[in-house]
C-alpha cells in the first residue's frame, strides 16, 4: 500500500435548485513517500477542496483518504499546511509564529529548544535576521518563507501546499522554489502542491497529476516526470524531455481539459492513467494537437487566482 | 513639517482659549447702576451702586479652582468633601460597575461571536435592552438592591455592558478563517485557541468596545450620582447648584471633561497596544 492512498473521493454541493453539483468526482490516486506530487488543473475543479480534505479541514462526500494506514479524518499534526495567502498570525513576529506551531507539536519543550527548534528553521529559510519582525514588515515572499518554515518546523509526514508561490512575482517564486526544493530533497518530505504554473510543475514534481475542469472535475493523466531529479531551473529547458512535458501539459491544459466530462467516464479506470511524455519520440499521439513550437518558450501561467 | 504643525496648532488653541476668556471676562463684568429709580430696590437687596450678572467671572474661577487644587481630599462632613474625594468615589464606582461588565461580556460575547445559534437566540433580547437608558433601571434597582450605592454601580454595569458584549461578539465571528485553520491543523486545543488566536485577533475590537463603554459609563456616573445622592462628582455639581455655586459648578464641569479624556486617552493607548498591522 502507498504512503497516502486515496480512493473514490467525490465532492458534491447542494445547488440552488436543489440538485447535487459535483465539483469533482471518484478521484484516486496514491503518494509515495517522498514523492513531490504537483497537481495540475484550471481554477474551479476543486483542487483546493481535494488539499482541504488531505489536510482534514474539509470532509469529502464520499471516497476515503487513507495516510500511513490510517485513515484521515480531520486535522493532524502529521500534516503541515502552508496556506495560499501565508495565514499568518499578524500579532505574532516570525519566530513567534513558527514557535506556535513548534509549540503546538511539542507541548512539553522549555522555552530554550523551542526557539532553538524555530531559529533552525528560520535559518532554512534564509530569514536569518527577521526573527523579531512582525508579519507586516515582511515582503510577499518573506511571509510565504514563514509559512513554508512553520510547515517544515512541526517535521509533518506529508507536506500539502496550496498554490504557495500564487501572489509572488516571477523572480522572488524562483528563489524560493529553488529553496523548497533543497529543502525537500534534504528531508525527504513527501508533498501534495496545488499550482497553476507548468513550469513550476515540471521543474517541482516527480509526478504532476492533470485535473479535468469542473464540474464533476476528475483526474484525467497522471504525467510521471521523467526528467533527472537534479534538475534545476537553469539546465532545464536544455533537456529535450523538457519539451515534450511541457507541450503535453500546455495542451492538456489549453485543449483537453474540457473534454473530460463527468458520465463520458463510465468505462474509465479507476486509477487514472500514467503517462510518460518526456520519453516518447515525436511521434506521440498527441503531436497534431500541440501548440507552440519546439524551442520556443513561452511563460504559461494558466488561472492564477488573485 | 509636522512638529511645526503642532506647534502652530497648540499656538492657535491658546488663542482660542485666550479669545474665550476675554470674552467670558468682558460679559461679567460689573456693570454701573444705569438708573437711580432703582436706588431703593438696590437697597433692600443689600447691594451697592454696583451690579453683577451673578456669573462667575474668569479671575473668580480661578482663585476657587486653586482653592479646590490646593486641597483636594479634605472632608468636613457629608456635604462638603474635597473635589478629589468625590472624584474619588465616582472613579470607584466607574471603576467597579465597568469591571463587572467586562466580566460577563467578553466571556458572553465569546461565546455568541463563535455560535450562530446563540448569537440568534439572544439577538432579540440585546435589541430591546440596549436602547433603555441606563437610569431607566435606577428605580428597579433600588428596589431590588435598596442600597443607592450599588445601585449606582448597577447603573454603571449596564450601561457598559452593551457595547463591549456586541464589540467581543462581532470581533470573535470575524476572526479570519484561515487563522484558525492554522490552529486546526495544527491540533490546538479550544481553551489555547481561545486565548492565542481568537483573543488577539479580536482584541482591538474588543477593546474599541471597552473605550466605547467607558466615554457612556462617565456620562452615565454623573446623572446617576445627581439622582442618588451622597457621594460622587455628580453629587457634588449637583450639590453646588443647591448652594447656588456657580464657580464649584463650573470647576466640576471641567473637572469632570478632563478625567473623561484622561480616561478616553488610556484606554486608546490600550488599543494602540493590541492594534496589529495585518
Amino acid at each position: 500500500m502507498a504512503f497516502l492512498d486515496i480512493n473514490g473521493l467525490s465532492k458534491t454541493y447542494a445547488s440552488s435548485d436543489g440538485r447535487p453539483f459535483a465539483v469533482f468526482e471518484d478521484v484516486s490516486f496514491n503518494i509515495d513517500k517522498g514523492e513531490f506530487v504537483c497537481i495540475l488543473g484550471h481554477s474551479g475543479c476543486g483542487k483546493t477542496t481535494i488539499l482541504n480534505v488531505l489536510a482534514g479541514l474539509d470532509q469529502a462526500s464520499a471516497g476515503i483518504v487513507v495516510m500511513d494506514k490510517r485513515e484521515v479524518a480531520g486535522p493532524s499534526l502529521d500534516r503541515g499546511v502552508v496556506f495560499q495567502g501565508h495565514a499568518l498570525m499578524p500579532w505574532l513576529s516570525v519566530m513567534k509564529n513558527i514557535a506556535f506551531a513548534v509549540k503546538s507539536r511539542w507541548p512539553d519543550w522549555n522555552r530554550t529548544q523551542v526557539t532553538l527548534h524555530c531559529q533552525k528553521y528560520i535559518d532554512l529559510v534564509g530569514l536569518t535576521g527577521s526573527e523579531h519582525k512582525k508579519p507586516s514588515e515582511l515582503s510577499g515572499g518573506m511571509k510565504q518563507r514563514v509559512g513554508i518554515a512553520r510547515a517544515f518546523a512541526i517535521q509533518p509526514k506529508m507536506l500539502l501546499l496550496d498554490e504557495p508561490f500564487g501572489a509572488l512575482d516571477a523572480l522572488t517564486r524562483g528563489v524560493i522554489q529553488d529553496e523548497l526544493l533543497k529543502i525537500c530533497a534534504a528531508t525527504h518530505q513527501t508533498v501534495f502542491m496545488i499550482t497553476h504554473d507548468v513550469d513550476e510543475a515540471i521543474l517541482l514534481a516527480d509526478k504532476i497529476m492533470l485535473m479535468s475542469n469542473g464540474p464533476g472535475a476528475v483526474i484525467a493523466e497522471i504525467v510521471d516526470n521523467t526528467m533527472p531529479r537534479s534538475r534545476t531551473r537553469n539546465d532545464m529547458h536544455h533537456d529535450p524531455q523538457y519539451y515534450r512535458i511541457r507541450n503535453h501539459l500546455v495542451d492538456f491544459l489549453v485543449n483537453r481539459s474540457k473534454l473530460f466530462r463527468s458520465g463520458e467516464g463510465g468505462d474509465r479506470p479507476k486509477q487514472p492513467p500514467v503517462v510518460r511524455p518526456g520519453l516518447e519520440i515525436d511521434a506521440s499521439p498527441i503531436q497534431p494537437q500541440m501548440h507552440g513550437a519546439h524551442g520556443k518558450v513561452t511563460p504559461l501561467v494558466v488561472n492564477r487566482k488573485r | 513639517m509636522i512638529k511645526s504643525e503642532a506647534l502652530r496648532a497648540g499656538i492657535l488653541s491658546l488663542m482660542f482659549l485666550l479669545v474665550l476668556l476675554g470674552i467670558w471676562h468682558v460679559a461679567t463684568l460689573p456693570k454701573e447702576q444705569a438708573a437711580s429709580a432703582n436706588d431703593e430696590y438696590a437697597k433692600l437687596m443689600g447691594k451697592g451702586a454696583v451690579k453683577t450678572t451673578g456669573f462667575p467671572t474668569p479671575a473668580q474661577m480661578g482663585e476657587t479652582a486653586l482653592k479646590h487644587i490646593s486641597d483636594p481630599f479634605y472632608d468636613k462632613g457629608p456635604n462638603d468633601k474635597g473635589i478629589g474625594i468625590q472624584l474619588g468615589f465616582s472613579l470607584a464606582r466607574v471603576g467597579l460597575g465597568f469591571a463587572l461588565a467586562a466580566l460577563v461580556a467578553i466571556p458572553l460575547g465569546f461565546v455568541i461571536g463563535m455560535s450562530p445559534l446563540i448569537y440568534r437566540a439572544l439577538d432579540p433580547f440585546i435589541q430591546v435592552l440596549k436602547p433603555i437608558s441606563p437610569l431607566a433601571w435606577m428605580p428597579l434597582a433600588l428596589y431590588t438592591i435598596k442600597d443607592s450605592s450599588i445601585s449606582g454601580i448597577f447603573v454603571i454595569f449596564i450601561c457598559s455592558v452593551w457595547p463591549m458584549l456586541i464589540n467581543t461578539a462581532f470581533g470573535v465571528a470575524a476572526v479570519r478563517r484561515e487563522w484558525l485553520n492554522v490552529a486546526k491543523t495544527l491540533e490546538v486545543n479550544t481553551v489555547r485557541k481561545a486565548f492565542q488566536v481568537i483573543l488577539p485577533a479580536a482584541a482591538p475590537t474588543i477593546m474599541t468596545g471597552m473605550r466605547i463603554s467607558m466615554g457612556i459609563a462617565w456620562l452615565v456616573i454623573v446623572a446617576a450620582e445627581m439622582l442618588v445622592g451622597g457621594t460622587g462628582i455628580g453629587y457634588f455639581v449637583w450639590n453646588e447648584w443647591n448652594n447656588l455655586s456657580l464657580t464649584n459648578v463650573i470647576f466640576a464641569i471641567l473637572t469632570i471633561g478632563l478625567v473623561g479624556m484622561l480616561l478616553d486617552l488610556v484606554f486608546g493607548r490600550l488599543q494602540k497596544l493590541v492594534t496589529y498591522v495585518e
